[in-house]
């Protein structure tokens, strides 16, 4: 049990950083902005334990401020959306009251028309991805709907590692014995040539005197 | 909310002259089809003048809003919701749709099947947690309703929930309740629409929601109009929208007028009827 737990400490030390997430997160929404030529685009991650979506990643800079934002998940479509496990486009979005309030509220940004659809990891519900106000065309496409169905499917895998290293330095959190060996072990993976050859000697010297 | 009126034509009978599991010599004849399908059958036949009056159709969502001039009055609502103890209430739903999403696909079923009575079973719309077992919970209690076409624009990815979806879609589909679910367009597993039981619906581009598809490569049995289409929203407005999610009320109303002028037909000769009538095939 001690062996899993340290193990899980040293994976855990060198798991990609949060922020080297948000970076691969928001790379996908700003591809998928520019791919539909649409004016934004957001991922939501689904917070299981307050039933709440919370803004993950923006494509534009001036959104940058919504990103930790939640709504609960029975607001709107992209709540619905996920409940549903199904991917929706809605245009004329404005002639809907409640969602023009209730999206105006959390973002103060109305958008014309949305694309939405579930980011899902095997059987896990992970968040929604939103592309905001597509350029006007006369009618949207199938075509359309696999690429979204495309960046979904890059986005809940992007979700489901986030989530994961999430939970590891969550279990990790006040066990000292493995705080201390995830620290070593983050420390060694930084250190590049001689000096991590060197310090990995000087690991197994420690453990040898640790016998 | 009124008890809801008992299943309507089509009843299996009771008393059987031989075991329902074997058929003695000589006895072939004595098997009553009840309502067989002609040598030829074309939408003539199959909806020619229907207007789906006498079916009872449950649109299994996020509620429906009362009142919506695109759906007219509803047969019925009823919230679903699961207590502590695990025990399902179907409450009167006065809240109507909590997102548009129901009352956007039974203005899909009005529009094709303007006589056919529509309830609506809301299990969606109050929150992620607990969806899923809302959701069986209400398809359970739809099909003891014994509607005649249930519509699920939705599914679950819930592992631990399938075997339960599996066995309420084949209970459905010898209880004469066709079960008319979404497919889902991205690389997950998902359910009941996978289940050979239900009717799978995917969509196409075209603009006419009479025409559909027989797709021969499963898991996806039918195609149907489910790009920019005009739907019903709440607010008493509509809006332009895409998805799966708007093309399986296509074949739900379909599937209801094809009922409403064959009353009785069993979701299997009903799935057939859908195959000859599909625009690729004999329609």
């Amino acid at each position: 049990m001690a062996d899993e737990r340290l193990q899980a400490a040293v994976a855990a030390a060198v798991l990609p950083a949060e922020e080297d997430f948000g970076e691969l997160l928001r790379s996908i929404v700003v591809v998928a902005r520019a791919i539909f030529g649409a004016q934004a685009s957001s991922i939501f991650l689904l917070d299981e334990d307050t039933d709440e979506l919370v803004f993950a990643a923006v494509a534009r800079d001036e959104d940058r401020h919504l990103v930790g934002r939640r709504i609960p998940s029975s607001q709107g479509v992209a709540g619905w959306v996920l409940s549903a496990r199904t991917p929706l486009v809605l245009e004329d979005v404005r002639n809907d009251p409640r969602f023009s309030h209730d999206v105006a509220e959390n973002t103060g940004y109305v958008p014309k028309g949305l694309m939405a659809v579930p980011l899902l990891h095997d059987d896990e519900p992970l968040g929604v991805l939103q592309v905001l106000d597509r350029p006007e065309r006369s009618t949207f496409s199938l075509a359309e709907m696999e690429l979204l169905g495309l960046f979904a499917t890059q986005a809940a895998v992007a979700l489901s590692l986030l989530r994961k290293a999430r939970r590891a330095r969550a279990a990790l959190a006040g066990d000292a014995d493995a705080t201390s060996v995830a620290a070593v072990a983050e420390r060694l993976e930084r250190l590049e040539g001689p000096r991590r050859e060197a310090g990995r000697r000087l690991l197994e010297a420690l453990a040898r005197v640790l016998r | 909310m009124a008890a809801l009126p008992p299943p309507g034509a089509g009843a299996v009978s009771e008393a059987k002259p031989f075991p329902a599991w074997s058929l003695p010599r000589d006895a072939a004849a004595t098997i009553d089809l009840a309502n067989p399908l002609p040598e030829r059958v074309d939408r003539d036949w199959a909806i020619g003048g229907s207007t789906g009056a006498g079916v009872r159709v449950c649109i299994l969502d996020s509620g429906v809003e009362r009142g919506h001039p695109l759906v007219g009055e509803l047969a019925g609502a009823v919230a679903i919701t699961v207590d502590e103890d695990g025990e399902t209430i179907a409450a009167e739903d006065t809240e109507g749709d909590l997102c548009g999403h129901g009352t956007a696909c039974a203005g899909v079923v009005r529009a094709l099947a303007p006589d056919a009575e529509i309830f609506s079973v809301r299990v969606l719309g109050a929150g992620f947690k607990g969806s899923g077992r809302t959701l069986v919970a209400g398809l359970r209690w739809a099909v003891d309703q014994g509607f005649d076409v249930v519509n699920m624009s939705l599914s679950t990815t819930k592992r631990e929930l399938g075997d339960i979806l599996h066995e309420l879609a084949d209970s459905a589909y010898f209880r004469r309740t066709m079960l008319v679910a979404s497919a889902h367009n991205m690389p997950v597993e998902s359910y009941p629409w996978r289940f050979s039981s239900v009717v799978s619906v995917g969509s196409h581009e075209e603009d006419d929601p009479l025409v559909f598809y027989a797709n021969p490569d499963p898991p996806v049995e039918f195609f149907a109009r489910g790009v920019d289409v005009e739907v019903a929203w709440i607010g008493g407005g509509s809006i332009r929208a895409t998805g799966n999610s708007f093309a399986t009320p296509a074949i739900t109303g379909i599937a209801a007028l094809v009922l409403g002028k064959h009353p009785g037909l069993t979701p299997f000769q009903v799935k057939t009827v859908l195959y000859l009538i599909a625009s690729n095939v004999g329609g």
